[in-house]
């Protein structure tokens, strides 16, 4: 297996993006992702995209081939993947191995989820599909309400508190005021989000990531082809990937997901690091319990000191730990198919140095942690500036 | 997004009956049919009788509801664990939601969980409420 460098990022404008339709929203960002390696892209050899339900929001299915047409990559071999809201991690995943394994020398990966087209009770319904239908979402479960489940738990055992969830959200918005492509530019208070309203308790709106249009791409080379197309190529390091039960219930215990604790150590151990190596990391808080829950499964912090960990402002830029830099899933936004190649485009500007007022300061190794459903499945990566 | 037709009725008879699955070799029980045992990979799975009562394992209020609830107003969710050990997740009905708790006993209440459109065919399974001592 060789390395693999990442020489190209591209992204839009995350939010209600009511002007674009979903082919224009790729072509976007896969054509800034071209720019920026300065890549013809007649060079690209395949393209994988993580999608999660375009059928369900706007009626198209098959997107792979579509996108690859609009983007002039006719011809060319184009995969869809779809793990919920980890499914450009995992497109991501699959695109590194295409590469490291010398099938493919340069390929394109990326993601995107138009969801507006569509009412915000509707979405609601689209995204439970990403638990069990059958035994969860039929008898009313929803996404929100699956979490809100964890977090009871946590606060029955850990002592969690709801201030503690709201600290998660206040930090990744005045985090996104710094990222202009974010959907929130605006910062929030811990009383603000309490006295937001009820989605499902102890959840409010503003512990809860919004439905978002967006897609963001990345072209993935083989470490010996990076230095032709960039002075900064960011390499992957290691991966993890990881699955659990489809539905909360069979879990044994639902504070912990031990999708995020098996991948994380695969990572670790791929990367031949530790936790404390890490300088910054964008991680999948689709709601505020959700960062709480990765802190302690990814090793962080210990079992159960997640809300200790935010309290202590740790997490902040500047921090010991530089958490969602970009806003995270709560404040820039989470199109759910183009979420893990988001937090990815994130990483590789912060190693590159170009984060810009967000910029955590000297980063030379950072992970993405991604997840799909309650936890059902977890692709994170660890990136670095330089070779293993 | 809820069933159509045809796959209500796949799951009628186990839903009305509250049927799960357990594992002949590990003794493990799950809601649902299975073949293959997700614990001890046994393929010795039976079908049994899952038991009618059960504690509140984690639950939530429901404020924000999906489409297929319009207008159905908060509702309570929640994992119940069952007399043997078998974790569900089910509404709890026949509760106001300031009195629900972690650990509160309930018991099966057989109701409508849906309905497929105005005209279309309704759909029932199981939810739970709270035991109420019959003194």
């Amino acid at each position: 297996m060789r390395d693999v460098a990442v020489v190209g990022i591209g992204m839009t404008r995350f939010g209600e993006r009511w002007d674009k339709q979903l082919r224009d929203l790729f072509v976007e960002a896969a054509n800034e992702a071209l720019k920026d390696a300065n890549m013809n892209r007649k060079e690209v050899q395949a393209l994988f995209v993580g999608n999660f339900s375009a059928g369900s929001f706007v009626g198209q299915e098959h997107v792979a081939p579509l996108l690859a047409d609009y983007l002039s990559l006719r011809s060319k071999p184009a995969f869809r993947i779809e793990s919920a809201c980890a499914s450009s991690g995992m497109a991501f995943n699959l695109a590194y191995m295409a590469v490291a394994s010398g099938i493919y020398d340069i390929v394109m990966v990326g993601g995107v989820e138009k969801m507006t087209d569509i009412s915000a009770p509707e979405a609601m319904s689209v995204h439970a599909k990403a638990m069990d239908v059958e035994w969860e979402a039929f008898f009313g479960l929803t996404l929100p309400a699956a979490f809100a489940l964890i977090a009871r738990r946590h606060m029955i055992q850990y002592g969690t508190k709801p201030e503690q969830l709201a600290m998660v959200s206040v930090k990744n918005h005045k985090n996104a005021t710094k990222n202009p492509l974010a959907q929130f530019q605006f910062e929030v208070t811990v009383e603000r989000v309490l006295a937001s309203p009820i989605v499902s308790d102890p959840l409010h709106v503003l512990d809860c990531s919004p439905v978002t249009d967006g897609a963001a791409a990345i072209i993935l080379c083989s470490a010996e082809l990076a230095k032709k197309y960039t002075d900064t190529p960011v390499y992957v390091l290691g991966f993890g990937t990881a699955s659990d039960s489809i539905a909360l219930h069979d879990r044994f215990d639902i504070t912990t997901l031990y999708a995020v604790v098996s991948a994380s150590r695969q990572a670790y151990k791929m990367a031949g690091i530790e936790p404390k190596n890490i300088d910054v990391a964008e991680l999948h808080d689709n709601f505020t319990i959700t960062e709480i829950i990765s802190y302690e499964d990814l090793g962080l912090c210990e079992k159960g000191k997640g809300g200790l960990m935010i309290e202590e402002g740790e997490t902040e830029i500047g921090g010991r730990i530089p958490v969602n830099p970009s806003g995270g899933l709560k404040a820039r936004g989470n199109p759910i198919g183009a979420t893990g190649a988001a937090q990815i485009v994130e990483i590789v500007q912060q190693l590159r140095g170009e984060a810009g007022k967000r910029q955590v300061s000297g980063a030379e190794i950072g992970m993405t942690q991604n997840i799909g459903g309650s936890g059902s499945t977890c692709v994170i990566h660890i990136f670095g500036r330089q070779r293993r | 997004m809820m069933p159509k037709s045809p796959r209500i009725w796949q799951l009628a008879e186990r839903r009305y009956g509250l049927l799960g699955s357990k594992c002949t070799v590990c003794g493990k029980t799950y809601i649902g049919p299975r073949n293959v045992c997700p614990v001890c990979n046994s393929e010795k799975i039976e079908t049994i009788q899952l038991p009618p009562r059960g504690t509140i394992y984690s639950y939530t209020v429901v404020h924000t509801l999906p489409a297929e609830k319009d207008n159905y107003g908060p509702y309570i969710m929640a994992i119940v664990e069952l007399e043997d050990g078998t974790k569900l997740t089910a509404e709890i009905v026949d509760c106001d939601s300031e009195d629900v708790k972690i650990g509160m006993r309930v018991e099966l209440a057989f109701r409508v969980i849906g309905q497929e459109s105005e005209h279309g065919i309704i759909y029932y399974g199981y939810k739970f409420r709270p035991i109420i001592s019959r003194t």
